[in-house]
C-alpha cells in the first residue's frame, strides 16, 4: 500500500516535468519571464498612429444582483417526533438565469415521540440532543419562470423551481449525512427583494429506535429574501 | 513580483472590516431604499445602435418583450443579473435587456461597449474559484467545500473544508493543497494535487468505545476540471490520504469524489 502513495508522489512531478517539456519548466511556476512579442511593425505609408481606445464600459460600476441572501421560517416534521418550527439564513448565487447555487442553515427542535407522551416514561433524548441543526448546499434550477398577476394593474415577477443537494444534519447527538431535494416557488415584489416559499424533503439514516432506517423529514417554509 | 512604491501617500492601513462595512451598507441600503430612486449619474447611459432595443418585463428569456427603445435614443442601465440588465427607457419605462442586444448599444462618445460574459478563455485564466463536491471517503460519505486562488494557469492554491460521515464515525477534514494543470487551456483538464491538513474523528454516539482524535494527513491526487458553461465547471478527483495516527501504523485512505464549481 505504501509503494503505491510513492508512485503516485513521485509520477507528479515526472509526468510534470516530462509532459510540459524542459523547456516550458520554467513556466511551471510561473517563474520565469514571459518574453513580450516584438513589436507590430506600422504599416507603410501610415503617418498617424491611431490613439483611439476602445473603452470598456466598467463591470464594476454597474451593479450586479447575483446574490440572494434571506430568512426563513415555518414547520418541520421530524419523523417520530412530531412537528416543529424551523429557522435559518439562506445564500444564493444565481450563475445563469436558470441556474443557481445555494446553501441554507437551519434549526428546529424535536419534540416527544408518541411513545414517550404515552408511556410517560423516562425521555428518550435529553434536551441537547432534541435540538436539531442542518445545512446544505444545492443546486437549483428555476423550471417555470412566470408573471404572476394581482388586479388588473400588477404584473409581478415569479418563478418556480426544483432544488436538490446535500449536506449535513445534527440531531440525537449525532451528524447525519442529509439528502434534500424540493421545490420551491419565488415572488418578486421589486426586482430586488423576493418571497420565498419552499417545500423540502430531508432524508437521513438513523438507528435511535433499535433498526437502521431512512426517514423523510418534511418542512414548507416561507422566506424573504434580497438579492445583491 | 513587481516592486512595491514606496512613497504612498496614505499611511495608514485600510481597515480589514471595511469590505464587510461596506456589504453591510450595501445589504441595509437594498432592504430599506426598495423602489426609491437614486442619484441618476450614477447610472451609465448607452445610445441604441440597432434598430430597437427590446425590454422584457423580467430578466429571463420566457418573459414577454414589453416595450422597444428606437434607434439613436438612449437608455440607462440600472442593474445586472446574469446575463441581462434592467434599462431605463427615455420614457422612464424599466425593462430588462438580453447581453447580446446590450452589446450593440453605443457609449455617448460613439465608442462600442463590451460586456464581460465568462466564456473558456476565462475558465483557463480565472484567479478565484468556489466548488462543491462529494463523494466516498474509505466507505464514508463525504461533503466537500474548496476555494482557489490561481497564482497563473498552471498552478493554484485550494482551501478545503470537509464534513466526513461514516456509519460509525464523523469527521472534520481541513486542507491546503497546491494544484497543477498541464493543459489548462483544455477544456477537459487535467490536474495533480499535492496537500496537507488535520482529520478530526469522532466515533458515533452508538458506539461505546473509542474517542475524539485529531491527526495530521498528507495526499496526493488526481482529476480533472471540465468547463461546462458559462461560469460553471465539472470536476472529479481522486485522492490517497495518509492520517499521521499515533499508533503503530499509519492509516491509508482513498477518496472519490465528483462535484461541480463556479469561476469569478
Amino acid at each position: 500500500m505504501e509503494s503505491r502513495f510513492r508512485v503516485l508522489f513521485l509520477a507528479i512531478p515526472l509526468l510534470a516535468l516530462g509532459l510540459t517539456g524542459c523547456a516550458s519548466t520554467k513556466r511551471l511556476f510561473g517563474m520565469g519571464d514571459d518574453s513580450a512579442p516584438p513589436p507590430a511593425e506600422l504599416p507603410q505609408g501610415q503617418v498617424i498612429e491611431p490613439e483611439v481606445e476602445r473603452r470598456e464600459i466598467k463591470e464594476a460600476k454597474i451593479d450586479t444582483e447575483d446574490f440572494e441572501i434571506g430568512l426563513f421560517a415555518g414547520i418541520m416534521s421530524i419523523e417520530d417526533f412530531g412537528s416543529d418550527l424551523s429557522y435559518g439564513l439562506s445564500l444564493a448565487y444565481h450563475v445563469t438565469e436558470g441556474f443557481f447555487v445555494e446553501g441554507n442553515y437551519g434549526r428546529s427542535e424535536a419534540g416527544l415521540t408518541s411513545f414517550e407522551i404515552l408511556s410517560g416514561g423516562a425521555p428518550l433524548l435529553s434536551d441537547d440532543e432534541r435540538e436539531y441543526t442542518y445545512y446544505n448546499l444545492n443546486l437549483g434550477y428555476n423550471i417555470l419562470p412566470s408573471e404572476a398577476f394581482i388586479g388588473e394593474g400588477r404584473a409581478f415577477n415569479s418563478s418556480l423551481y426544483l432544488v436538490g443537494g446535500l449536506g449535513s444534519t445534527r440531531f440525537a447527538g449525532d451528524d447525519r449525512f442529509t439528502v434534500n431535494f424540493g421545490a420551491g416557488y419565488r415572488f418578486l415584489l421589486t426586482d430586488s427583494v423576493a418571497i420565498r416559499l419552499d417545500f423540502r424533503d430531508y432524508l437521513y439514516d438513523i438507528n435511535l429506535l433499535g433498526e437502521e432506517k431512512t426517514t423523510h423529514n418534511l418542512t414548507g417554509t416561507l422566506g424573504l429574501t434580497v438579492f445583491f | 513580483m513587481s516592486e512595491r512604491n514606496t512613497t504612498t501617500i496614505h499611511s495608514t492601513p485600510r481597515p480589514i472590516s471595511s469590505l464587510w462595512l461596506k456589504v453591510l451598507v450595501i445589504f441595509l441600503l437594498q432592504a430599506f431604499t426598495i423602489g426609491t430612486a437614486q442619484a441618476a449619474d450614477q447610472y451609465r447611459t448607452v445610445s441604441v445602435a440597432d434598430p430597437y432595443l427590446e425590454m422584457h418585463t423580467g430578466p429571463g428569456r420566457g418573459y414577454p418583450k414589453f416595450n422597444i427603445v428606437d434607434r439613436g435614443e438612449t437608455v440607462e442601465i440600472l442593474k445586472r443579473r446574469t446575463d441581462w440588465f434592467l434599462v431605463r427607457g427615455p420614457d422612464g419605462k424599466e425593462g430588462w435587456v438580453d447581453r447580446a442586444q446590450m452589446e450593440q448599444t453605443l457609449q455617448p462618445g460613439g465608442q462600442e461597449i463590451e460586456f464581460a460574459r465568462a466564456n473558456q478563455q476565462d475558465f483557463t485564466n480565472s484567479r478565484w474559484e468556489l466548488g462543491l463536491l462529494a463523494g466516498d471517503f474509505g466507505g464514508a460519505n463525504i461533503v466537500s467545500l474548496y476555494g482557489a486562488y490561481s497564482f497563473n494557469p498552471h498552478v493554484a492554491v485550494e482551501v478545503w473544508g470537509s464534513q466526513i460521515l461514516g456509519n460509525f464515525s464523523n469527521g472534520w477534514m481541513g486542507s491546503v493543497n497546491v494544484v497543477h494543470e498541464t493543459w489548462p487551456d483544455w477544456r477537459i483538464s487535467p490536474f495533480f494535487t499535492l496537500g496537507t491538513g488535520v482529520i478530526r474523528t469522532s466515533p458515533k454516539s452508538t458506539i461505546v468505545q473509542g474517542e475524539d482524535r485529531t491527526d495530521q494527513i498528507a495526499h496526493v491526487g488526481a482529476g480533472f476540471r471540465i468547463y461546462a458553461t458559462r461560469r460553471f465547471i465539472l470536476r472529479a478527483e481522486y485522492k490517497s490520504y495518509v492520517v499521521f495516527t499515533s499508533r503503530d501504523d499509519n492509516e491509508e485512505v482513498e477518496e472519490w469524489k465528483a462535484g461541480f464549481a463556479f469561476f469569478f
